[in-house]
């Protein structure tokens, strides 16, 4: 690490209509090492790296890049200074080729024309350099995620970037998949490279950053190395709230006893292959059953199957005792079922609609197309969920795009709520929202749960599990393993289950 | 001042500017275009001519936008006309006495539910086969000419029923007749697309047909329908041409409507991305398009440039509808305006 930074950004500050979302921060950024920017929702994270990379210009402050002050006005220009960004939606092209990925727009040519065997080479080359050793001229739809991500890195790297920012590059990798981005982040920072990173998972960072600058409601709270930093501290200082208020929350929840009562859901030997093994399950009124387990683990493809999306090759449902037959998701929610899918943006909100119409989309799927809410009706059940959800938007006729990924997140659970359903399945409620949005939900989860309804909760963050289940079934590879209850739900036990897989 | 502010919010605005334009050039270089005559208890007049032959445009207009909000297109809807048109022609028959074949009513009945038979084959492939919707309705786009040709039996059916004729050139409370069948279709729409959540879902699954099915509706029956009832809309304008034009041509009826409603609902302000729609907007733009036809006709322009005049407007006001184009233009407006200071 050196001694002069290579990038000072000094009292920025930067207004939105109705908004400060910047007021003097400072920021600083040395070559060979990586620097994260940690905050909750709204805090400014994403503003910084906008007017760093030129999305947004400030209103007052300076960015110096090493000695010189720099003024980008584009993402191509900061690009051509030397700053190079990848976001956390990767903005690649999936039917192109990875080395078309990497190299579009500045193929290598030869009299004139794309000299392609040149840039498949060059591109396995990058890729190599990143330890991901493919061909060139594969698809990119064909990769993992993860190493789509490398392309996307690959792609940015390829323009003598003296800085990389990485948007929460992690938010959709599986832990495997995280270790080989953390090798190659590693290996750019011994080669010189100065990283900014963005993260909400606490872990992670603790991992790989050296540094780390908190933000709190567009105000610079601190800049601390990493090692110097306690867990709690950084929690308490991107809250804002004392510790106690905090740890106390995050003691066992009400739930901590199994339900013994006659099951809600029932579900006996479902299956599907290629997707998961048969399974049975059973969730009671007023129980959380928690679904622990890796990226991939089946989590997600047991909801899929219960909630009818995918059709099941064997087995049977039965909904309270009675044997139910459902084949869409249409007659899930007919059957008193709610899905808050795990991929908000793609199977959930609708970023076009109002927050109004994204709330009342269920209800009136199920109450049928002629059995119209009327106008007011729909406006108080709308208001009612923005307030006991604590809804942050302007009015409930705001287009959901328009909220921040929390509040869609409300949005997308007042839609199963005003339902009122008797089995919720919420699969990665928390995934990509700040710490704040987060205890709020699984404090509804519990209160759900204490009001008797039935609730199915995956999330990739054992704390969590812990935290609010009654009963804990752990996945591995497609197949589900192991159930606990009461004290038996502790984090030995779910690694244990995932590792030795019994 | 209230009454503006929410005008210029609405999506509305840009259209209706683009139709005021047109309207006030004809003010000032088109003598007696807004002159209406009263003649034996029927209106004439170029405004009411705009109205009565935009009617079969403003019709598929209705279907399209719904069939455009679901992120569809039905690029078949001219050849439905046809087949509308060559079913009634043929159920009536040419008698020259003007005896028809079978009751006037049946008869058009039984070629709008062909018509929206049509649709619902249009709607089967796009929503249960899962071809994409600009494909699916090429096949009846091409086959649709054929089968209005099999039904006239390759000949220029022409009909002398004046009862038929009505429903084209007809006259009811002083105004042609089609405007009525378009202002019910529309009323109609309207109703049950936003007092029934309908339109909520149509929007819904243009927005996306994903996020829409996990919510528990059933997007393939909202594609469906939708279709079938963009071919109800073709039957209906069917039968207003063939009574319009006295006869059934397979070859010539409703060529290139398609496009005309398709252009219709663009301009008048519903995306082909899908999602939020306007059926003011849909009728707005027929209503643009019929006017800047009328017009061309009056200046007597070339046959050969009336395409350039039409396509240049149209350009003009897609480029209006844009809010990047219109903020630039700002911009360019205010700098002119410093360098004169």
């Amino acid at each position: 690490m050196s001694d002069t930074p290579i990038l000072e950004m000094k009292r920025i500050s930067k207004d939105f209509p109705g908004v400060k979302a910047l007021s003097k921060v400072d920021f600083r950024l040395f070559p060979g090492e990586v620097h994260a920017v940690m905050g909750q929702n709204g805090a400014g994270k994403s503003t910084l790296v906008k007017v760093l990379t030129g999305v947004h210009q400030p209103d007052s402050g300076e960015i110096l890049l090493g000695t010189k002050a720099i003024h980008p006005t584009s993402p191509l220009e900061a690009q051509k200074l030397g700053i190079s960004t990848v976001y956390q939606e990767i903005n690649l092209c999936p039917n192109l080729s990875v080395a078309e990925n990497i190299f579009i727009g500045r193929q290598p040519r030869r009299a004139g024309l794309v000299d392609w065997r040149t840039m498949n080479r060059r591109a396995e080359e990058v890729m190599a350099g990143l330890n991901v050793h493919i061909t060139g001229s594969q698809s990119l739809s064909s990769c993992s995620i993860a190493v789509q991500q490398m392309v996307a890195i690959a792609r940015a790297l390829d323009t003598e970037a003296r800085i990389l920012i990485l948007d929460e590059p992690t938010s959709s990798l599986d832990e495997g998949e995280v270790a080989q981005l953390f090798q190659v982040v590693s290996k750019l920072r011994s080669e010189g490279l100065a990283v900014l990173f963005i993260t909400h998972f606490l872990d992670q960072m603790y991992r790989i950053a050296d540094r780390v600058t908190i933000l709190r409601n567009g105000t610079f709270e601190g800049e601390y190395l990493t090692a110097d930093l306690p867990k709690i501290d950084l929690v308490t200082r991107m809250l804002g709230k004392e510790l106690a208020e905090f740890t106390e929350s995050s003691g066992r929840g009400p739930m901590g006893q199994a339900v013994v009562r006659e099951p809600v859901l029932s579900v006996r030997g479902l299956g599907l292959r290629g997707s998961i093994a048969p399974f049975d399950l059973d969730v009671g009124a007023g129980e959380v059953v928690g679904l622990a387990g890796l990226l991939g683990s089946g989590r997600t493809e047991m909801a899929r199957l219960i909630f009818g999306i995918d059709a099941a090759e064997t087995g049977e449902v039965f909904v309270k005792g009675k044997r139910a037959r459902i084949h869409s998701p249409r007659q899930a929610l007919l059957a008193g079922m709610g899905f808050c899918s795990e991929d908000r943006k793609e199977e959930g909100v609708l970023g076009d609609l109002t927050v109004r119409e994204n709330i009342i989309l269920a209800l009136q799927g199920r109450n049928g197309a002629f059995a119209y809410l009327p106008a007011k009706k729909q406006q108080q059940i709308a208001d009612g969920f923005i307030q006991s959800l604590r809804i942050k938007t302007p009015d409930a006729s705001t287009e959901v795009k328009r909220l921040s990924g929390g509040n869609q997140q409300k949005v997308l659970l007042a839609r199963w709520l005003a339902t009122n359903p008797t089995l919720l399945i919420l699969d990665e409620p928390t995934r990509g929202i700040d710490v704040g949005a987060k205890r709020e939900i699984m404090e509804l989860i519990l209160n759900l749960g204490s009001e008797g309804m039935a609730l199915l909760f995956i999330s990739s963050e054992f704390e969590e599990l812990i935290r609010c289940s009654g009963r804990l079934a752990v996945l591995k590879d497609k197949v589900k393993f192991t159930e606990f209850t009461g004290d038996d739900i502790n984090e030995t036990n779910i690694m244990r289950t995932i590792a030795e897989g019994k | 001042m209230q009454f503006f502010l929410t005008l210029k919010r609405s999506k509305l605005v840009w259209p209706l500017v683009a139709l005021a334009c047109l309207l006030l050039f004809n003010l000032f270089f088109t003598p007696n275009f807004f002159r209406l005559e009263m003649k034996e208890g029927h209106l004439y007049g170029n405004l009411i001519d705009i109205l009565k032959n935009s009617s079969p445009i403003m019709l598929l207009a209705i279907g399209l936008t719904l069939v455009i909000a679901t992120r569809g297109i039905d690029i078949s809807v001219g050849s439905v006309v046809a087949i509308s048109a060559g079913v009634v022609a043929v159920l009536i028959g040419g008698d020259f006495a003007g005896v028809p074949n079978m009751p006037i009513f049946a008869a058009m009945a039984a070629a709008v539910a062909v018509a929206t038979l049509a649709g619902m084959w249009n709607g089967l492939l796009v929503s249960r086969v899962g071809m994409q919707p600009i494909i699916a309705t090429l096949i009846l786009f091409v086959a649709g000419r054929g089968i209005a040709m099999v039904l006239t039996n390759a000949q220029i059916i022409w009909l002398y029923n004046k009862e038929f004729f009505f429903v084209g050139s007809g006259y009811w409370l002083g105004l042609p007749f089609p405007i009525f069948l378009v202002a019910a279709v529309l009323a109609v729409t309207a109703v049950v697309t936003r007092r029934t959540s309908i339109g909520l879902f149509i929007e819904a699954v243009g927005i996306n047909p994903k996020a829409t099915r996990f919510s528990g509706i059933n997007a393939k029956n909202i594609l469906f329908w939708v279709y079938a009832f963009s071919g109800f809309c073709a039957g209906i304008a069917g039968l207003i041409v063939c009574a319009n034009v006295k006869s059934a041509d397979g070859n010539n009826a409703g060529n290139l409507f398609e496009l005309d409603a398709i252009l219709a609902v663009v301009l008048g302000g519903t995306s082909l991305n899908g999602g939020k729609f306007s059926l003011v907007g849909s009728i707005i733009g027929a209503l643009i398009i019929q006017t800047l036809t009328t017009t061309i006709y009056a200046f007597n322009i070339a046959p050969e440039i009336s395409q350039v005049v039409k396509a240049m407007v149209v350009y003009a006001v897609s480029l209006l509808q844009s809010p990047k184009f219109r903020a630039r233009m700002a911009g360019l407006w205010v700098r002119k305006a410093v360098v004169h200071e």
